[in-house]
């Protein structure tokens, strides 16, 4: 890291206590919590962007699947839900890829064309029938079962740290498919493509009861750190508190955030240095050799299709990890919850205003577009109380100009965004 | 036979009518997407948010003349606003031009920058309108409700289906229709329009040949202000504004744009057409059709839908991977930069 | 001696920042001549007729116009001293019919330009009879004679043509030239590139040889053809 490099990490450091100091302790390490996550985030774009130039707008929908993945991991399992159509259920989903993959291999036969397409369509629309057929009642049936409660098959009741590298998984699963459809596209498509599997991931989220709850949430997941009243009860612990003169409750509120943190900063910590090893290695050069100019790289004979492919799961499943960790953070999957802007675009701002291709820049970016993301409303409404001041309290332009302080963050960000853009293509942190 | 009939009337009722009504919309949405990647050659994610403002500033409009007792009959009031909404979109999305297009246009930077910045003005705007509007549901149509409805049509034809022609569909395929003639009289028969047209075919040549390419920008920004403003306010009409349905609009009028092949203006209402009638087909519950056509011992017991509404994207989605993986320049050649 | 219609003089430049292309190129014709540059592919003609046109920044070297010094003007600014450019490549808006390509080819000119299409469509009869068809589905002979069309319809004094023939079978290639003779026969001074250098120079009143941006040799047509030199260099024997 260069000079400059240090002063804005120290300057980041310095604006996270100068909220702790000012707004409190608690607030503080929320940010940093979320901070913390938003740069693994970040790292995944880069990787993606930054390496190899490839535009994925879709990070919603890898981060969606990693909060899926806490659920499937860490949740009990619901034993009614199984016995009333698990295996079933298996059986439906197992039949859907087989019929995928059949049409898949008849499409690949070179056979006469207009004799595969109608094989692959009739294959395709009865395909789709028997799986309804199969996965519907099996779904009813699953849901019937306590559906205020559970309605849903559960998870593997595994501790929830395991949830992390298996939201990985599913990401770079996701990718896989997306990326063999629309990876060598122009980019433009691979961003639409990526727009809509995010899209589509979040609608099964939504949807899918028996997988997610759907918009019922599934809330209380278990938590890789003690829970705060345990602590209040532990005597050593509030004898410890004490020493810091601190009272129990709030003492356990922080203890519990600087566990998070100290879990958070290993697995942030562990994907930047691979992804600083990465970029140095030989292939991290011939990715960025081919982001500079794929025509030359395809000519000498690179593979650039293939290449790209590998980042773009590598990249979409660390987002996947930054998603089970936000998760289990939130101890809830509310498929709801998941926005474009908040989980896409977001994350693209902490890139470019970070510096595309910088690691450290994307972490920074990560951090500082976070702290910002969460101080802008406080910030707008305060700026917005100095402007009102002078109006009478009960003028319509004054209530609505402070109920609209919370929609600042947008424009702030966008604005951010687009002098960034202007002034400092290359970020904070250039890449060289 | 009075069963064929009324299958047929709970065909149009539920699938052509309210597809038809779409479609106009999304095919509108996508021109304005496929005219700025033709003369601007970037896809603008922006798009989404300039059909919300443009909407906003029409509601407003719509509000200042209802306040001052100005109305337009059976017709919804916001169609005189509309010109007045349209112009205000128009100058905002010249200033947008003008402050952050204009300089990498200059620069010649790459589409993807384009793209990105696209995003920040994306935000801005997005945050512009949360902030003026609110995030709420705004419903802002008045006038007559149905040029048809439902118990009328029963009445009058002595069928079990009836047939509702909201006022606002049909609003939607007169004002659609006459935008898109309006447009096309234009490219094909106006000077300008053909110079954007030829910009759009061949930049360097249309520089040779003394063609202004500020003005070519600035006239299809205006366009573009006409269509997203035109496909937003419909679509507000038919259904109801909110901020940020119009952002969930674009994955929807990209797939159009790109079904059709991007660039190619006719190519985008074909698209708008085969996404919206794909996702009401598919996610359309069948059953109430075929119970007039099956025989009573084969009639379906479910709802006979494919899919759930809620996987409507998932349609725009397929049908948008399909062509690009048989037919990458759309259905009508666009162009593949 | 008079000063010839159109110059470029001592011409040096490359694109951008990139190493030069050009080294003291100098090219120049008459009123209503025929100029002809020849060379090996690579030596830099297209490059010099863009910096005749201006779509080159020189680092040295001039550009005039009957008398008039044009280097710093930009292409369009050219097009309305009167000087027409048909590009190598993608000379044509393959979308649109081929009257609207002529319609854009006068797309400075306010006057009626109903009587130049009317000329064009003499000069190039086969255009008259796919006028509503776009002109990216013509063939390739067509579509020069579309490029060369729209060159026509801002009445240029100068028209410049980087290989006109390229693409072009043996028959409609003498035919073009005929075509062009003609045009100069109407007092339309003409540069041209041409890959058919034989053919070229017969027809031309000055030909050029560039090699590697710079004159090798320069006289009339008949010199250069009876150049034992330039014809076993350039000429294939
Ligand atoms: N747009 C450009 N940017 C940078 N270099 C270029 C560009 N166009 C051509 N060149 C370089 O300039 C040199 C001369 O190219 P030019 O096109 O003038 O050759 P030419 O004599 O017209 O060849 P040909 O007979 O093949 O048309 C070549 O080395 C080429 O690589
Ligand atoms: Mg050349």
């Amino acid at each position: 890291m260069t000079a400059r490099g240090f002063l804005l990490y120290a300057g980041m450091a310095l604006l996270i206590v100068l909220t702790g100091v000012f707004q409190g302790w608690n607030l503080a390490l929320t940010i940093l919590n979320m901070g913390l996550i938003s740069a693994i985030m970040s790292l995944g774009v880069n990787l993606q962007w930054g390496f190899a130039g490839l535009f994925n707008v879709g990070v919603m929908g890898f981060v969606a699947l990693g909060g899926l993945a806490a659920v499937l991991v860490a949740q009990p399992p619901v034993v009614e839900g199984w016995n009333a159509g698990g295996l079933r259920l298996l059986g439906a989903l197992a039949l859907g890829a087989a019929v995928l993959i059949a049409a898949v291999q008849v499409w690949k036969r070179k056979i006469g064309g207009q004799m595969r397409a109608m094989v692959m369509l009739a294959l395709l629309i009865g395909g789709f029938f028997l799986f309804r057929a199969a996965l519907d009642p099996a779904v009813n049936a699953i849901e019937a079962i306590n559906p205020s409660l559970s309605g849903y098959l559960g998870g593997l009741g595994l501790p929830v740290i395991v949830a992390w590298p298996v939201g990985g998984l599913l990401a770079a699963g996701a990718a896989w498919i997306i990326g063999k459809a629309a990876l060598g596209l122009r980019s433009d498509y691979l961003a639409i493509a990526t727009l809509g599997i995010a899209e589509i991931v979040i609608a099964v989220l939504k949807n899918e009861d028996w997988l997610s709850r759907g918009v019922k949430n599934v809330v209380g997941l278990p938590r890789p750190v003690p829970y705060e009243v345990d602590l209040q009860r532990d005597a050593g612990f509030v004898e410890a508190a004490a020493g810091y003169g601190l009272d129990p409750v709030t003492a356990s509120t922080l203890w519990v955030k600087i566990l998070y943190s100290g879990l958070f900063a290993v697995v942030l910590i562990a994907i930047l240095f691979l992804a600083q090893r990465a970029l140095a290695s030989p292939w991290g050069r011939m990715m960025r050799a081919i982001r500079d100019n794929e025509i030359a790289a395809s000519a000498m004979g690179k593979n650039v299709t293939a290449r790209h492919l590998q980042v773009f799961i590598l990249g979409s499943a660390v987002c996947g990890i930054a998603g089970a960790m936000m998760t289990t953070l939130d101890g809830q999957l509310t498929p709801g919850s998941y926005q474009p802007l908040r989980f896409t675009f977001l994350v693209w701002v902490m890139v470019i205003v970070g510096g595309s291709g910088n690691n450290y820049g994307a972490v920074l970016g990560g951090f500082l577009i976070w702290w910002l993301w969460v101080m802008v409303e406080p910030l707008g409404l305060w700026a917005m109380e100095l402007i009102t001041s002078g109006m009478a309290a009960d003028s319509w332009l004054r209530g609505h100009l402070t109920d609209s302080a919370a929609q600042m963050r947008l424009m702030t960000m966008g604005i951010i965004l687009l002098a960034v853009l202007r002034f400092s293509p290359k970020g904070l942190m250039p890449e060289r | 036979m009075t069963d064929f009939l009324n299958a047929i009337v709970a065909l149009s009722n539920f699938v052509l009518i309210p597809g038809a009504a779409y479609g106009a919309q999304l095919a509108l949405g996508a021109l304005g997407v496929t005219l700025i990647y033709g003369i601007l050659r970037f896809s603008n994610f922006a798009h989404g948010d300039t059909m919300a403002f443009g909407t906003m500033a029409t509601i407003l409009v719509t509000w200042g003349l209802q306040s001052i007792g100005i109305s337009f009959g059976f017709l919804p009031t916001a169609l005189i606003a509309l010109p007045i909404g349209i112009a205000i979109t128009g100058l905002l999305l010249l200033g947008t031009d003008r402050a952050i297009y204009r300089f990498y246009r200059k620069q010649k930077a790459a589409p993807v920058v384009l793209v990105i910045v696209s995003i920040g003005v994306m935000f801005v705007m997005n945050g512009l309108v949360r902030f003026i509007i609110g995030v709420g549901d705004v419903n802002f149509a008045d006038g007559a409700r149905f040029v048809i409805n439902a118990r009328e049509f029963k009445e009058m034809t002595g069928l079990d289906e009836g047939l509702a022609l909201r006022s606002t569909t049909l609003i939607t395929l007169v004002t659609a229709a006459i935008a898109v003639a309006l447009l096309f009289w234009f490219l094909n028969k106006t000077r300008t329009g053909k110079s954007m047209r030829a910009f759009s075919d061949n930049e360097d040549l249309a520089l040779l040949s003394g063609i202004n390419p500020e003005r070519v920008v600035a006239v299809t920004w205006l366009i573009v202000a006409a269509l997203a403003t035109t496909a937003g306010v419909l679509y507000g009409l038919d259904k109801s504004f909110k901020a940020f349905t119009y952002f969930q609009l674009l994955l929807p009028i990209f797939a159009a744009a790109i079904v059709g092949g991007l660039g190619n203006p006719l190519g985008a209402i074909a698209g708008g057409f085969v996404i919206a009638f794909s996702e009401v087909l598919i996610t359309y519950a069948w059953k109430k059709v075929l119970v007039y056509l099956m025989p009573e011992n084969l009639e379906p017991s479910g709802l006979v839908q494919l899919l759930s509404t809620d996987y409507k994207f998932a349609v725009s989605f397929a049908i948008l991977i399909i062509v690009l993986l048989f037919k990458p320049t759309g259905l009508f050649k666009g162009q593949s930069v | 001696m008079a000063e010839p219609h159109l110059i470029g003089e001592a011409m040096t430049g490359g694109y951008g920042r990139g190493a030069d292309i050009l080294h003291g190129c100098t090219l120049s014709v008459d009123k209503g001549e025929i100029a002809v540059i020849v060379g090996p592919n690579g030596a830099g003609k297209s490059t010099a007729m863009k910096a005749v046109f201006g779509m080159l920044n020189l680092r040295s070297g001039s550009v005039r116009i009957g008398g008039e010094d044009i280097t710093h003007l930009s292409p369009q600014d050219r097009v309305a001293k009167g000087m027409a450019f048909v590009p190598q490549t993608s000379n044509i808006f393959p979308s649109m019919t081929v009257e609207e390509n002529l319609e854009m080819g006068a797309f400075l000119r306010r006057d009626d330009i109903r009587p130049t299409i009317e000329q064009v469509y003499d000069l190039f009869p086969i255009l008259r009879d796919k006028r509503r068809q776009a002109a990216g589905e013509l063939s390739g002979g067509q579509r020069q004679q579309v490029a060369v069309g729209r060159a026509l319809m801002t009445q240029p004094s100068v028209l410049m043509l980087d290989e006109p023939t390229a693409g072009v079978s043996p028959i409609v290639m003498d035919e073009l030239f005929d075509r062009i003779i003609e045009v100069a026969r109407a007092g339309i001074t003409i540069l041209m590139v041409e890959q058919n250098a034989r053919q070229a120079l017969e027809i031309a009143d000055t030909g050029y040889v560039l090699v590697q941006g710079a004159n090798a040799y320069t006289g009339t047509g008949a010199e250069l053809m009876a150049d034992d030199e330039v014809r076993r260099t350039f000429l294939g024997g």
